[in-house]
């Protein structure tokens, strides 16, 4: 499961894209809301060409949807390569529970 | 099970995992002081970890191999910054070649440790981990732990099918 997501190279773009802080705050805000670039444009002190090119790399990734009305361009997030990405830190939880769990095996050898 | 809290940030980077066990803290350090005891557990499952050298002091150095269940090998090393026996060690945990030297291409996670005393005679043992960034973080899980981690995952598969 673990191995599948990770050897897929939209999941190294996920990584690139939420290295990044204005990127992941663009991320969570369209999570909840439905905004246009012009309206993220004004949350961040950057211009909205800026924003364009940063939501250009979240689309790229997977992490945002892009939707014209009129003239404006809608984004939305996409929950799912969010949760790809949540994964990679599950699997290094998972290396720790064994551990503990093999630590655990050999205090109970104790007398 | 042991575990009793795991915080991840993602932002951060950042893992840490928090875990209580019924024997002293003496005791639980062993686990990390004796190489014997240590390489018993550092290793997944199927990747059982064999340690070489073993210097627990600051400045020191911790070298082990990971052997795999097709015979292929996953080395690294510990550069060890801080220690305060029986209480706290703090390592910087990379990859290394086969000779046991660090792999300076490769990304490094510092690994802080405490243990402390709790009133009923146990230990509360704190594992803070973090990693230079998500890639990194990304890359050590692509690097020679899959296998252990997809056996894993499949143990609590079992698990949760049995219950």
């Amino acid at each position: 499961m673990v191995v599948s997501l990770l050897d897929r190279p939209e999941t190294d773009r996920v990584f690139h894209a939420l290295a990044d802080a204005t990127r992941r705050d663009i991320v969570s805000t369209v999570l909840v809301q439905e905004l246009s670039v012009s309206a993220l444009a004004r949350r961040y002190p950057m211009s909205v060409t800026a924003v364009q090119k940063h939501v250009a790399v979240l689309e790229e990734a997977g992490l945002v949807t892009r939707r014209r009305r009129g003239r404006e361009s809608l984004v939305q997030g996409d929950i799912s390569r969010v949760q790809d990405a949540r994964r990679a830190l599950d699997a290094f939880e998972q290396l720790w529970r064994d551990r503990v769990a093999q630590m655990d095996e050999i205090l109970a050898e104790d007398p | 099970m042991p575990i009793t809290r795991v915080d991840k940030d993602l932002d951060a980077h950042t893992m840490t995992v928090i875990a209580d066990y019924d024997a002293p803290v003496e005791r639980v350090w062993q686990l990390y002081a004796d190489p014997r005891q240590l390489e018993r557990f550092w290793g997944p499952p199927t990747w059982p970890a064999t340690v070489v050298d073993h210097d627990l002091s600051p400045g020191g150095r911790v070298t082990y191999f990971m052997t795999g269940p097709d015979g292929g090998k996953s080395s690294g090393y510990w550069d060890v910054l801080e220690v305060d026996a029986p209480r706290r060690f703090v390592v910087v945990d990379g990859f290394a070649d086969d000779t046991g030297e660090p792999n300076p291409d490769m990304p490094t996670t510092r690994m802080e440790l405490e243990l402390a005393s709790r009133p009923d005679g146990g230990t509360t043992m704190t594992v803070h981990s973090t990693f230079p960034s998500t890639e990194a973080m990304q890359q050590m899980l692509e690097m020679g732990m899959e296998e252990g981690m997809r056996e894993a995952m499949g143990q609590i598969d079992e698990v949760l099918a049995q219950g």
